[in-house]
């Protein structure tokens, strides 16, 4: 800024210094007004996992539990059902589970930790619809005629198999999300906790 | 008499010497000179102005009612659902004002896609008129936004899962994707935190500034005046008094005209309104008529008719490219579908305005635009399947050609000269 005899620099100084430490204010104040919609400690504090009793699930049956507000499938497979998993697998975008999408104990040929029983998050991860569930084999499962069981997205499109794993080509990028689970005994699941080593 | 009309005048002095209300009546409708060939579409400009106070006023009075709480209530309804209801049923004359709201909504589309369209045609976007065709498409943004925001009020199944989706579009951004997605919800999941804050956005934040951008859209129109059907500007021809030739003033030859556009228009609307409000699922959708169940997606879930093209868009983008997934992509693709409108006014190189005297290619590339973009609203209605995706695609394809290659075929065109001054039949 250039200063001349019509301009006192002292005070254009000054209006420059209140200007800008008005700027700074403005911009700080930002802070807590952003901040206010970011999920309140109530929010935060919902988030307390789950207990789950399975004995009850019978073979090629899911049942779905809510935890944090997310459908939770768990999927008992039957022998066939798993058997299904090596034969999709090079029709698969991901099939060894290689992104970040499963705790390390679920990084599995059957992402889980007991081979039949899936826990999987039913939230698609394209856009965060819930797929529905395609066990029915073939054309009969409306999607093709080689159809070998899974999930089916009915907002975009995306299809899964028996493990959670999306296809190739499809909307979705990423398998399903494994949650952190355990098991309490032969029946009973923990869903939103594990014992780290 | 003459002391009455004495009186009034002395008011109105008392006033323009402290308000420059006589002064801003002439500027805006007494000694606005607007063309006089204007014809039919240039109705649907005035026409969004009343869907605007339409939709202002049925939300003053719905907001009196609704209650924005995602919470269940004694009987294990959600209570913003259960507020709906209590609108329908039980409010007096609530069933009116509810649906002259849910239908103004699709109605306010239809009124500004047909004024888009007409920019179009007309190359009312041309230079000097840049700035007004960039004001109303950040105004269109502000209606997906308010529309997008209204729809998650009733806490439906559609509401919920299409908000779901949308929020979720934020996260396919690399980075700051899921936290922003986050943060906009408030919550993991779509919930109370998100119905609150999303009817603030709709009643409050988003009009505010729906309002000031319409009065900027106005100003910047009467600052370079308004382009015809010949696409010729009436200021070149100007008589003794700098009045353009061409011109007629607003008031009375278009306020008037303009009367008759608002009484169609209200008869069809009150059609609508009065006898088919859901209007088969395309203005209403029947799942939304099921309160939110976060466990469960419908089978078949689609935006309301007016996203649908975008949403056709989105997910015809099915390739992952540099490293990126599809994802991301298709959310990329679905955002320039709508920005890239904005930029026609440096895309066209035309030496015409008007699609009377452009050549066959404009028009041809034209037609080829608007065939897609409706197959593509209508795939977006649709479930997805391997040969639809590939119509999606084709159709996807021709929506980015129009606006990239207008730069090289708006040039080469063979037009026709245009006249002098402004035909009229």
């Amino acid at each position: 800024m250039s200063c001349d005899d019509k301009v006192d620099c002292g005070r254009r100084r000054l209006l420059v210094a209140t200007a800008a430490a008005g700027g700074v204010a403005g911009v700080a104040v930002a802070v807590p007004f952003v901040s206010s919609m970011l999920p309140s400690e109530r929010a935060k504090a919902a988030g307390a996992p789950v207990e789950v009793d399975i004995s009850k699930l019978a073979p090629g049956q899911m049942m779905t539990v809510e935890w944090r507000g997310k459908p939770v499938w768990i999927i008992s497979r039957t022998k066939e059902q798993l058997d299904t998993l090596a034969k999709v697998a090079d029709k698969l975008a991901d099939p060894k589970s290689e992104k970040n999408m499963q705790p390390e104990y679920a990084k599995n040929e059957t992402r889980s930790i007991k081979p039949e029983i899936l826990v999987a998050v039913g939230i698609c991860t394209h856009l965060g619809c819930s797929p529905t569930e395609k066990f029915k084999t073939g054309a009969e499962s409306g999607i093709d005629a080689d159809w070998a069981g899974g999930f089916f997205c009915p907002c975009h499109g995306s299809t899964f198999d028996l493990a959670g794993r999306v296809y190739k080509s499809k909307p979705a990028p990423d398998n399903l999300e494994i949650p952190p689970h355990m098991y309490l005994g032969d029946a009973k699941l923990v869903i939103g906790e594990d014992k780290k080593a | 008499m003459s002391k009455v009309n004495a009186l009034l005048q002395g008011t109105l002095n008392w006033v323009d010497e402290r308000f420059p209300l006589t002064s801003n009546w002439k500027a805006h409708l007494a000694e606005y000179y607007a063309p006089k060939n204007f014809n039919f579409w240039y109705f649907f400009g005035s026409l969004a102005m009343l869907v605007l106070v339409i939709q202002i006023v049925t939300g003053i009075l719905l907001t009196m009612h609704f209650k924005p709480d995602a919470s269940l209530n004694a009987s294990g309804v959600p209570v913003a659902f259960a507020s709906v209801e209590y609108i329908m049923r039980d409010v007096p004359w609530g069933w009116l004002i509810r649906y002259m709201h849910s239908t103004g909504a699709s109605a306010f589309f239809l009124v500004v896609y047909l004024h888009m369209f007409r920019g179009m045609l007309y190359g009312s976007y041309r230079k000097p008129r840049e700035l007004i065709w960039i004001f109303g498409m950040i105004i269109f943004l502000c209606l997906m936004a308010e529309a997008f925001f209204g729809y998650l009020l009733p806490w439906g199944q559609m509401s919920f899962w299409g908000a779901q989706v949308i929020v979720n579009l934020f996260s396919a951004i690399p980075l700051i994707g899921p936290d922003l997605s986050l943060w906009l919800r408030g919550d993991y999941v779509v919930g109370d935190a998100t119905l609150n804050r999303f009817f603030a956005f709709h009643v409050i934040a988003v009009p505010m500034v729906l309002l000031g951008l319409v009065a900027a859209h106005i100003i910047a129109l009467h600052e370079v005046g308004s382009n015809n059907p010949d696409g010729v500007e009436i200021k070149k021809k100007k008589d003794a008094k700098g009045i353009p030739l061409d011109g007629i003033p607003f008031h009375p030859y278009y306020s008037v005209k303009d009367i008759v556009g608002v009484v169609v228009f209200l008869m069809v609307f009150s059609v609508i309104v009065f006898f088919m409000p859901e209007f088969g699922g395309y203005f209403l959708e029947y799942n939304n008529f099921f309160p939110a169940d976060p466990l469960v997606t419908p089978p078949h879930i689609a935006p309301v008719w007016y996203f649908t093209p975008y949403y056709s868009i989105l997910r015809a983008v099915t390739y992952p490219l540099f490293g990126i997934d599809a994802k991301f992509w298709g959310v990329v693709a679905m955002g320039a579908s709508t920005l890239i409108i904005a930029l026609l006014p440096w895309l066209d190189r035309s030496p015409v305005k008007s699609i009377r005297y452009r050549g066959p290619l404009y028009k041809g590339f034209l037609t080829a635009f608007i065939i897609s973009f409706f197959i593509l609203g209508y795939l977006g209605m649709l479930g997805p399947t391997p040969m639809r995706t590939i119509v999606a695609q084709i159709c996807s394809v021709i929506y980015f050609a129009f606006f990239l290659l207008m730069p090289i075929y708006s040039s080469l065109d063979k037009c026709q000269p245009e006249p002098d001054r402004v035909t009229s039949k």
